[in-house]
């Protein structure tokens, strides 16, 4: 009863985010200098100024900022999207061919960030001035410092140049057949570089993060209660400590989940991978506004999907967070 | 006299610190009788808290090092013992609760969940089992609605309901010997004679031996049979409970004592003065050849200072480190 209630209200102020997000993106983007209509004009190779006026016209462009704001709100609320001025096609379909992939690879390196960068520090946490700590924060230094595309640009010199073992760009071979085994197989073999590049941030960011965390749990009373009652190094380390000092790692990766969407438009344009962060990009070069939009507004509701999520995952690791009454 | 369970023969513990070796414990001897309860009493500082890891075998290592010394249950010296078999022993046939029931439960996992885990491990329970002794030791701890509290999580319970939790969870594999450090520090003095009183009823219970830490002369006396009284990392009196409270000789027992606030029947009248000892536990890097408690003991001479004293019984069970003793059975 309680968990169905803290639901539904986060999903009210969920809506209402969304709804501000998009009266904000609408705002910004009339604010950008440049003329709508000369980028379609544009596109259809050059025009009269009739045919402008009679694009502005039909785009409702020669209307008032609150009609169109409003007339734009109206219809996300509907599920229309408007379409792109480039492609043609109804934005919503544009960016559900491009969600896939995209979610493919953020969900896969924020995954692989914590699971590795927690493993990493709860090994580091055990000897805490042993090789494999001073590994851990020199990686840490590297990872924080460099930015990902860098990273991103030298993986592909050592395993696409050099070691010639690794796919430079794209998300399969273009003659595989989609959809069956060896598609699959094709595709998480171009997800390697680069899900490993829009990791190594957060990969070192965790580390650090778990391996001080462990370290401040293992120093606490209720570890020396499990000692005392005679469980073994193993179960004290992943059951009573692990457990708690995951937390921590929820909190900033749940944070952190729109800074890593933000990454990948980045890496996206680097591999070119066919996802949400490439179509952002070219969009912004052609001055697609519904499109820019529609991703800005599909990313938004992401990262407000994500932050739920993480909510959850909280509740379900701190029966503290379960149990108590503040939503 | 009982069949002794427990003892410790010249135990010394050494720390590496900054400013040198610290030897916690030094020469320390004590024993332990089946269903007894033994204190031991002396300030922050004086080894009691590391008396009790040594038997647990849970003293950091390193920067913790045994020196010297055995601790022998039944025959078995557990300080030779391995390590597997430390972990059978402990919360198996020696269980421990601490001085923070508010921190020393994990806050992630149901209280009736950390107790049959100790079940499980050291009886080999089936789930359903342990949680079945879980509930048994719930009851047996007297916390109401055990049932549905079985299912709760600490940070839903009081320190007293904690604490009880703890001796729930350190009772639940029936061990011979319970070291409680310290139990009621943290507790509201009601709680503190509810603490009390169920150990006191569940020793006479189970006939398990406890090993009562405090530096509290009031829970001495409510609690134990016989008295360790400890000072930088050595035992300086020990003797019965009702030796030590109305004919202590150590000016160190006898300052503890005197700590002691008393209630009189009429306040306004005749208050007598509240004594301290004064200064503190000496850094233990800092020991020199004397009496430890020398520099802060008002009968202090030139030998106290300069030899350390030796271990003498005086009464049946009764055994003084103190030249003043010395001296006055010498003459």
């Amino acid at each position: 009863m309680q968990f169905l209630t803290v639901v539904i209200r986060r999903s009210l102020y969920a809506f209402l985010l969304l709804l501000a997000v998009i009266v904000f993106n609408y705002t910004l983007l009339f604010l950008v200098p440049g003329d709508i209509a000369e980028t379609i004009a544009g596109e259809s190779g050059g025009a009269s100024a009739e045919l402008m006026a009679e694009i502005r016209r039909s785009y409702g462009l020669d209307q008032p900022f609150y009609v169109q704001l409003f007339g734009y709100v109206g219809r996300v609320l509907q599920g229309d999207l408007g379409s792109s001025y480039y492609f043609n096609v109804p934005v919503l379909d544009l960016i559900l061919g491009r969600l896939g992939p995209t979610l493919l690879l953020v969900v896969t390196s924020l995954l692989l960030a914590i699971f590795t960068g927690t493993l990493f520090g709860v090994i580091a946490s055990q000897r805490p001035n042993g090789i494999f700590s001073h590994f851990i924060t020199i990686l840490a230094l590297i990872g924080f410092s460099a930015p990902v595309f860098w990273t991103a640009f030298l993986l592909i010199i050592l395993f696409v140049s050099m070691l010639q073992i690794l796919p430079l760009s794209g998300l399969a071979e273009p003659l595989t057949e989609s959809g069956t085994w060896q598609w699959y197989l094709d595709v998480a073999y171009h997800l390697i570089l680069p899900v490993v590049s829009l990791s190594s941030i957060y990969l070192a960011q965790y580390s650090r993060l778990a391996r001080a965390s462990m370290m401040d749990i293992l120093g606490s009373d209720y570890i020396r209660t499990a000692r005392a009652k005679g469980l073994g190094q193993r179960v004290i380390i992943y059951k009573h400590a692990l457990r708690n000092a995951v937390i921590p790692v929820i909190t900033i990766a749940g944070l952190q989940f729109s800074h890593i969407f933000s990454g990948a438009v980045v890496i996206e344009t680097v591999f070119s991978w066919p996802g949400l962060g490439t179509l952002a990009f070219e969009s912004i070069l052609r001055g697609d506004t519904p499109t820019i939009m529609g991703i800005l507004f599909f990313s938004a509701f992401v990262v407000i999907i994500f932050n739920l999520l993480t909510d959850l995952a909280y509740r379900i690791v701190d029966p503290r967070i379960r149990l108590s009454n503040t939503a | 006299m009982a069949k002794t369970l427990l003892s410790v023969e010249g135990l010394a513990v050494e720390f590496d610190t900054r400013d040198g070796v610290a030897r916690v414990i030094d020469d320390l001897s004590i024993s332990l009788a089946e269903g007894e309860t033994l204190g031991i009493v002396g300030e922050s500082g004086c080894g009691k808290s590391m008396t009790a890891l040594s038997i647990m075998g849970l003293v950091p290592i390193p920067p913790g090092r045994i020196a010297a010394g055995r601790i022998f249950l039944d025959d078995e010296d557990l300080l030779q013992a391995s390590e597997a078999r430390m972990r059978e022993v402990r919360g198996n046939e020696i269980s421990m609760i601490f001085q923070e029931p508010m921190t020393s439960l994990n806050p992630v996992y149901s209280i009736g969940n950390q107790i049959a885990e100790t079940a499980r491990l050291h009886e080999g329970l089936s789930r359903a089992d342990a949680f079945q002794r879980a509930l048994e030791m719930l009851v047996a701890v007297g916390i109401p609605a055990a049932d549905k509290r079985i299912h709760e999580f600490p940070h839903q319970m009081s320190g007293g309901m904690r604490q009880r939790v703890m001796i729930a969870m350190a009772l639940a594999c029936q061990p011979r010997v319970l070291i409680a450090d310290e139990p009621t520090t943290a507790l509201d003095v009601t709680v503190q004679a509810q603490i009390f009183d169920l150990l006191n009823d569940l020793k006479d219970r189970t006939g398990t031996a406890i090993i009562m830490i405090t530096h509290d002369m009031g829970a001495i006396a409510e609690m134990a049979q016989r008295v360790v009284v400890m000072y930088a990392g050595r035992v300086v009196e020990q003797a019965d409970v009702d030796q030590i409270l109305t004919d202590p000789r150590h000016p160190y027992t006898q300052g503890l004592i005197r700590c002691v606030p008393h209630l009189t029947q009429n306040p306004t009248k005749e208050r007598p003065p509240l004594l301290e000892i004064p200064g503190v536990v000496p850094p233990l890097t800092q020991l020199g050849s004397g009496c430890p408690f020398a520099p802060r003991c008002q009968y202090a001479d030139a030998q106290c200072r300069a030899e350390m004293p030796p271990t003498k019984a005086i009464d049946d069970g009764h055994t003084v480190a103190c030249w003043l003793t010395e001296r006055e059975a010498a003459a």
